[in-house]
C-alpha cells in the first residue's frame, strides 16, 4: 500500500461532501458538507506532509481547522437568525431578494 | 507498548502491516459515513455519521505521524464544531429533514452530473500526478511532533498565528451580534408580576385545597366556602379537565338538600354561617348526610 490511497479517500470523501453541499436543501446539512470538504483537504495536507517530510502541511491543516471553526460559528449563527425570522433552516426559502 | 505504538504508527516512508490494516478498516466505514451525510433524510442522522468520519480522520493523522492535529482533530472538530451543530439543531428542531420540493428545475441532476464530474476530475488527477519518493516524517518529527509544529508555527507563521486570533475574536462578536434580539417589550420581573397580580384581583394567596371526606377520593371533592356551597377552583386543574371532579352541581344540591333538612328552612342558599344552628357549615353537611340515607351517595369516582 503506498501513500496515494490516502490521496484517493481524500478525493472520494471530497467529492461526497461536494455532492452534499450542490444535492441537499437543509441549510445545516449543506454546511456539514462544506465541514467534509475542509477535513478532505486536510486528510490530503497531511498526507503530503509526510510524502515530502516537511511539517508545513500539518501546519496548514492546523490554521484551515482553525478557520473553520471560525467559519462555523458565524455560519451557524448566520442560520440560527435566518431561522428566527422565517421558521425555516431550507435554503429554497430565503428568497425575499427575488423580484 | 509505545515503542511498539511507535513502530506501528511512526508515519514513516512505507506504510506498515498495522498502518495498512488501519487504513483498510478505516476507509469503508469513512465513506459509507460520508455517504450516510449524503443520503440521511434526518439532519441528526447526517451530523452523527460526520461525527464517525471525523473521528476515523483522527485516527488517520495519528497513523501518519500527525499526533498533533490527531488530537486537535477530536477537541476541535468533533468536540467543539459538531457540538454545535448539535446545538443549533437542537435550537431548529430535532426532526427537521428536507423538503423535496424542486425549486428549480433540474437542479437535482444537474447536482448529480456536478458531483459526479468532480469525482472524476479528482480521480484524473490523481491518476495522473507523478509523485516523488515518500521522505517520511521521522526526521521532522524529530523531537516529537507537537514540537516540531510548534517550531513551524512560531518561527515561519507567526503573523498568520496572531491574525488567526484576531479572526476568532471577531467569529465570536460576529456570532453574538447576528444571534443578538433587542427586547421590544418591558422586562416583567418578579415585583411587576406581582403588581399585575395585585390589579387583575386573582387569588392572591394559594388556592384552598380540595375537600377531604373519607367517602371519597379527596381530590375530586371541591371545598366548601362558609356558606357550605362547594368552590370549584379547588379542584386540581388537571382533574377539572379530565373531567374526573366529582359534580359541583350534585354537591350543592345535595349540601342544600342536607341543610334544609337540618334547619328545617326552604331557602337555605345564603344562609350565612352564624344563621345555622350546627354552627359548623364544613362538618355538618357531612354528618347529616349520613343520617340522610343512601340515596344521597356519591357516583362512587
Amino acid at each position: 500500500m503506498s501513500l496515494d490511497h490516502y490521496l484517493v479517500l481524500a478525493g472520494i470523501l471530497f467529492s461526497i461532501g461536494a455532492a452534499t453541499v450542490l444535492l441537499r436543501r437543509n441549510a445545516i446539512i449543506v454546511f456539514m458538507g462544506v465541514e467534509l470538504m475542509l477535513n478532505a483537504t486536510n486528510l490530503l495536507l497531511v498526507t503530503f506532509s509526510r510524502l515530502h517530510g516537511q511539517l508545513d502541511g500539518q501546519v496548514l491543516a492546523f490554521f484551515v481547522m482553525v478557520v473553520a471553526a471560525a467559519e462555523v460559528v458565524v455560519g451557524l449563527a448566520i442560520i440560527v437568525s435566518i431561522y428566527r425570522t422565517r421558521r425555516s433552516a431550507s435554503v429554497d426559502d430565503v428568497n425575499l431578494l427575488k423580484s | 507498548m509505545s515503542t511498539v505504538l511507535h513502530a506501528a504508527l511512526a508515519g514513516g516512508t512505507q506504510t506498515s502491516g498495522a498502518e495498512e490494516a488501519l487504513f483498510w478498516v478505516l476507509a469503508p466505514v469513512m465513506v459509507l459515513a460520508a455517504l450516510g451525510l449524503l443520503f440521511a433524510r434526518k439532519a441528526v442522522h447526517a451530523a452523527l455519521s460526520l461525527i464517525v468520519v471525523m473521528i476515523s480522520l483522527a485516527f488517520m493523522y495519528v497513523a501518519q505521524g500527525a499526533v498533533f492535529l490527531g488530537v486537535v482533530q477530536v477537541v476541535v472538530y468533533t468536540g467543539a464544531i459538531m457540538m454545535l451543530f448539535l446545538f443549533v439543531l437542537m435550537l431548529v428542531g430535532v426532526g427537521s429533514s428536507d423538503s423535496l420540493v424542486e425549486t428549480i428545475r433540474g437542479q437535482r441532476w444537474a447536482g448529480w452530473i456536478a458531483g459526479l464530474g468532480l469525482a472524476a476530475v479528482l480521480a484524473g488527477v490523481l491518476g495522473t500526478a507523478i509523485y516523488p519518493d515518500p521522505v517520511g516524517l521521522d526526521a521532522a518529527n524529530a523531537p516529537s511532533n507537537p514540537e516540531g509544529v510548534a517550531h513551524v508555527i512560531f518561527s515561519q507563521h507567526v503573523f498568520a498565528m496572531e491574525v488567526v486570533g484576531a479572526l476568532l475574536v471577531t467569529a465570536a462578536l460576529g456570532a453574538l451580534v447576528l444571534t443578538h434580539r433587542r427586547r421590544l417589550t418591558p422586562k416583567r420581573g418578579q415585583r411587576e408580576l406581582a403588581d399585575l397580580r395585585v390589579e387583575g384581583g386573582h387569588h392572591l394567596a394559594p388556592l384552598p385545597a380540595p375537600g377531604v371526606y373519607a367517602r371519597h377520593n379527596a381530590m375530586d371533592v371541591p371545598a366548601l366556602d362558609p356558606y357550605g356551597n362547594p368552590i370549584e377552583s379547588s379542584v386540581p386543574r388537571v382533574l377539572r379537565v379530565r373531567g374526573q371532579e366529582a359534580d359541583a352541581a350534585e354537591y350543592a344540591a345535595r349540601i342544600d338538600r342536607v341543610l334544609a333538612g337540618r334547619s328545617a328552612k326552604g331557602d337555605v342558599e345564603n344562609t350565612p354561617p352564624e344563621a345555622d344552628p350546627a354552627g359548623q357549615p364544613v362538618n355538618a353537611p357531612d354528618i347529616a348526610d349520613a343520617v340522610a340515607g343512601v340515596d344521597l351517595e356519591g357516583d362512587g369516582k
